[in-house]
């Protein structure tokens, strides 16, 4: 235990504050300073830093230094720096302070050496993208922000209740390695498997990360499902029930790309697909399957945010988001498309890129722990990914037909941004053993070999052959495709307008039926009591002096017997 | 490049020449290119020998001629054709959710 211990996360989610109240260069400044400062201060914690806290009978650790949190909370840490550079011009001031509480929060988690702090950070982490797809300002993002955030409080409940769960069971709430085995472990792994995008609750990435506008979505794109990644690789190692649902994860974002027209929701089904690698090779659980983790999260973030920023200055520059109304963009945009390309690269695992060097690893976890058919099943997904996302963003959005389009380059700071994350992809690419030197177990792995160099390139580019083959197979349609979130956007909005009307209708028969037996009772006594009614009828005098006779006769009667 | 302005933007100016790789000339070209480049990744078959990884399970199919080849070609192949059975139930208009 230490006296004085910074918290790397709380320097942005506080920092935050200065976003509304500066403005002009100083506001760039402290978007620009604020992750840098972080950054510095994640490195300058000592490895073995520890605040520890107790609380009612637990002990909490709100800062915990790991190599796993540390590279997790460094390349959050750049992403707020260039995702900072790449929206200060154009994005409101509720995005960027939006966006810096989530990256701060994100950082939170990745140090947090308590379940505790994990889960405020996890909320903060909700909130925070909320308010990020919020800042588009449009109706659909409202909706869809809803949307997303009543999936991410919905798996915020089941991780809290699985915390409670797991303090009462072990009197512990330290956050470390778990085997999935009791009631509150098994509601902790679902609860991080909702942010990661498991099934069946995928639709939320490519629902509402779309719906962002170009700078938020590239905010989202990093740090939600990437924390998710960080707290399986601490928490459930070598789970295998993780292995099937990476797999799953992997060929749902493959198809369900190749179906979208949305250059985006292309894109977000891609993260999916990315992540579901890194939760097969958390199954796996080796060293070096973690390492892969690791090392193809750290690399991904990067090029997917690469890719998003070129989407997203295509569609600033264009208004435009439908491959359909895309293409030919390369001739007035060949920045944007260089970058976009030199990401799409990188996602692919094209060698000298860093996708090569960083999946590569889990894909030779796979074969090394003799797991042919998962071997098999990753390396038609590594084709898989060229494929959906490697040649079909590319193509379709910069080349494909003349759509006659002719933007310009998006403003310079967008350029800056990108030129930045594409120099990191090859620099990760070409010289691996810096970010080897970081990762969490050692690594002991050449990913330059000619046998490997050659199997890539022949899987890449016969990929790349089977796309322009089956490209009439591909022409994009005005379609979306039907996903888990039919349930909670058709299925249960259909029911509920089903039983308005039959609830309704039901209530109309009772309220006739009610309204029925009123009319009966006042009927009734109308007949009895109304002009006509036989007892309000006025009465002859004749017939009344008759009764009276009657009556009397009566009583003379009565008093003789 | 950047010389069209905004109100053009939409409108490619009719003296604008097609670009290259849109003329249908072009298309046979393209192909040979592609076609000579996939040789070019399939040469090195002859001299490089595959690792094996699964020999104790019997399975030698990885270190076989041209493995990486094809079977990068077929997976993809069996996934577009997946998509494209999958789409046929799952694919709606894209004002499907829009009220």
């Amino acid at each position: 235990m230490s006296e004085f211990v910074i918290f790397p996360g709380l320097i942005m989610v506080l920092g935050a504050i200065l976003i509304p109240v500066l403005g002009g260069s100083l506001r760039l400044l402290a978007l620009l300073g604020l992750p840098a400062l972080t950054l510095a201060a994640v490195w300058a914690l000592p490895a073995d830093a520890s605040l520890q806290v107790a609380f009612l009978d637990y002990t909490l650790e709100p800062v915990r230094s790991s190599a796993e949190g540390r590279l997790f909370a460094t390349v959050f840490a750049i992403m707020a720096f260039v995702g900072g550079l790449y929206a200060h011009r154009q994005a409101s001031t509720a995005e960027l302070t939006a966006a810096l509480v989530y990256a701060g929060s994100a950082i939170g988690v990745t140090f947090a050496g308590d379940l505790l702090t994990l889960f405020v950070f996890w909320e903060i982490m909700a909130l925070g993208s909320t308010a990020v797809i919020w800042s588009a300002g449009t109706q659909a993002a409202y909706r869809a922000g809803l949307r997303y955030l009543l999936v991410h409080l919905l798996g915020g409940v089941i991780l809290m209740i699985g915390i409670v769960a797991y303090g009462v069971d072990t009197g512990s709430l330290e956050f470390t390695s778990m085997q999935a085995d009791s009631i509150g472990t098994w509601l902790i792994l679902i609860g991080f498997l909702v942010n990661a995008g498991a099934p069946p609750l995928s639709a939320w990435i490519a629902d509402a990360y779309p719906e962002a506008s170009p700078s938020g979505t590239v905010f989202l794109s990093a740090f939600t499902t990437k924390t998710a990644v960080f707290a399986l690789l601490v928490g459930f190692p070598g789970t295998e029930i993780l292995i099937p649902v990476g797999l799953y994860m992997v060929f749902y974002g493959i198809i369900y790309a190749l179906l979208e027209n949305d250059m985006r929701r292309i894109l977000a089904y891609s993260i999916v697909n990315q992540v579901g690698f890194m939760v097969a090779a958390i199954g796996i659980g080796t060293e070096m399957a973690l390492n892969g983790a690791a090392a193809h999260a750290f690399a991904h973030i990067i090029y997917k945010a690469l890719l998003l920023m070129s989407a997203g200055s295509v569609l600033l520059m264009t208004g435009r988001r439908k491959c359909t109304d895309l293409g030919g963009l390369f001739r007035s945009m060949p920045v944007t498309a260089i970058n976009g390309i030199v990401g799409a690269l990188a996602i692919s695992a094209f060698p000298f890129t860093s996708g090569f060097v960083t999946k590569s690893l889990e894909t030779q976890a796979a074969a090394n722990e003799g797991m042919l058919i998962v071997w098999l099943l990753l390396l038609a997904a590594s084709a898989g990914v060229f494929l959906h996302a490697g040649i079909k963003f590319p193509w379709f959005v910069f080349f494909q037909k003349d759509s006659g389009l002719r933007p310009s380059e998006p403003p310079v700071n967008l350029r800056y941004a990108m030129w930045l994350f594409s120099i990191l992809c090859i620099a990760i690419g070409l010289f691996p053993n810096t970010l080897y030197a970081i990762l969490p177990y050692p690594v002991d792995y050449q990913p330059y070999t000619v046998d490997h160099l050659v199997t890539q390139f022949q899987v890449l580019l016969f990929a790349g052959f089977a796309f322009f083959v089956m490209l009439k197979q591909m022409r994009r349609t005005l379609t979306i495709s039907l996903d888990f979130d039919w349930f909670y956007r058709k299925f249960f909005k259909e029911i509920g307008r089903e039983f308005t009307i039959r609830s309704s209708a039901a209530r109309e028969a009772r309220e006739q039926q009610a309204l029925a037996w009123v009319n009966r009772f006042i009927d009734r006594l109308y007949r009895h009591h109304g002009p006509q009614g036989i007892l309000a009828r006025a009465w002859p005098t004749g017939s009344m002096v008759l009764w009276v006779a009657a009556l009397l006769g009566f009583l003379l009667l009565l008093d003789y017997l | 490049m950047n010389t069209s302005t905004d109100e053009s933007q939409t409108q490619t100016s009719q003296a604008e020449r097609r670009h290259w790789l849109y003329r249908s000339e072009n298309l046979p070209k393209l192909w040979f290119v592609q076609i000579a480049i996939l040789v070019l990744a399939v040469l090195p078959e002859f001299f490089v020998h595959h690792h094996q990884y699964f020999e104790e399970d019997g399975f030698t199919l990885d270190s076989s001629f041209g493995f990486y080849a094809w079977y990068g070609f077929i997976a993809c192949a069996g996934m577009v054709a997946l998509a494209k059975i999958l789409g046929i139930f799952l694919k709606r208009k894209d004002t499907y959710y829009d009220e």
